[in-house]
């Protein structure tokens, strides 16, 4: 296109009006306008496409002559969510005819559980955690406990089925 | 000294090279652009710190949604139409073939196989309208797994690896749902899975 206008001015059209030289210049700004607005929408469109994901590998189910593995009560860290994103946690293992540990409550946020298992893992670098999300509990708590994981940086971790004791347990702590 | 004729320049900018350029990129993206399919259910995830991306392809999404129903998604076309077929031929349902063209384009589905059919021939504004009930999960009428298996299988067959398997649940999805699904994957020896999530800026752990 620069061509064409240099083209016009070395021409012989000298004698020519002025308003006839002018009108062979194409104006491009709306063209331009236009390039850039669809190049901004597929910019932001392709960007945003992909969620992310959480990564989770759950144990392989043990096959049936496996001796079943037995935990340590001193090693375990049960973290229990109930409804209306109620949150506890106690340590040790809930055993018939024990003395049952004792259940705290705590929250989501970053000074709640998050504080909890940090100081746990300081004081016993082998804890394993025991999430156990109610019934009533939603998705949303599985996701922050998992996402709570990854934050603390605790490997070892287990998606268990709430038992009827740790239900009894949150009942009878009243919290 | 000779006076110095200033270079008169024209005042207007050629702008042709930026055009060009900006046109190169517009192209570049039309073309890349993957449109987010339209979704048969609204899944509003939960978000976490996870970085991961969801993979670009073989993938197939589960969803979960805020009144327990449960979706299927595949993205592969050509694995869905023999998944399909298989599914088919194992409830007694058979797919015409403009049937199985428009389930290749379906993002995500949650009938039951026998209505199947039916929902696959009403056009695109009529199948919006319609409230799908959800896959059936439960242990009498398991159809849920069956796709699962199928898709499996057929994505190995034509790609040599299985699928990717990714969670989409609803922040206030409940878990018994959740974890059901979870069960009936690990039953047939599924243990890695993705959850998609949100993305939200990661906090310091200790601070």
């Amino acid at each position: 296109m620069a061509e064409i206008q240099q083209q016009d001015k070395g021409g012989g059209k000298g004698g020519k009006k002025r308003a006839k030289k002018m009108s062979t210049k194409i104006d491009m700004t709306p063209m331009v306008d236009l390039a850039f607005l669809l190049l901004t929408f597929f910019m932001l469109t392709t960007t945003f496409a992909k969620p992310t994901v959480m990564q989770m590998t759950m144990p392989v189910p043990p096959k049936k002559d496996d001796p079943p593995q037995e935990l340590p009560a001193s090693n375990a860290f049960t973290i229990l969510m109930d409804e209306g994103n109620k949150v506890y946690y106690y340590e040790g293992l809930l055993k018939e005819g024990e003395a049952k540990p004792e259940l705290i409550p705590t929250s989501y946020a970053a000074d709640g559980i998050r504080k909890a298992l940090l100081e746990r893992k300081r004081r016993d670098p082998k804890t394993v955690v025991l999430i156990k999300p109610a019934d009533k509990s939603n998705y949303k708590n599985m996701v922050d406990i998992l996402d709570e994981m990854n934050i603390t940086d605790q490997k070892k971790y287990a998606l268990v089925k709430i038992s009827k004791a740790d239900e009894d347990l949150i009942k009878t702590s009243g919290k | 000294m000779p006076k110095v004729k200033p270079h008169r320049t024209s005042p207007s900018l050629d702008m042709t090279p930026m055009v060009d350029l900006a046109f190169l990129l517009v192209t570049f993206f039309m073309l890349t652009t993957k449109f987010a399919p339209e979704e048969a259910v609204v899944v509003d995830t939960p978000s976490s710190t996870s970085e991961l991306r969801l993979p670009e392809s073989h993938v197939i999404t589960i969803s979960v949604d805020k009144d327990k129903r449960v979706f299927f998604g595949m993205d592969d076309a050509k694995p869905k139409m023999a998944m399909l077929s298989r599914v088919g031929a194992k409830y007694g349902v058979t797919f015409t073939a403009a049937q199985a063209k428009t389930f290749s384009n379906l993002s995500s589905f949650g009938v039951p196989v026998q209505q199947l059919p039916d929902f696959l021939s009403r056009d695109n504004e009529q199948r919006k309208t319609i409230k799908q009930p959800g896959i059936p999960a439960d242990s009498l009428n398991n159809q849920f797994i069956d796709w699962v298996v199928e898709a499996q299988a057929a994505s190995r067959k034509e790609f040599g690896k299985p699928a990717y398997v990714a969670i989409k649940g609803d922040g206030v999805a409940d878990v018994p749902t959740v974890m059901k699904v979870i069960k009936l994957l690990q039953d047939k020896n599924i243990n890695r899975f993705n959850l998609i999530t949100d993305l939200e800026t990661k906090p310091v752990a200790g601070k």
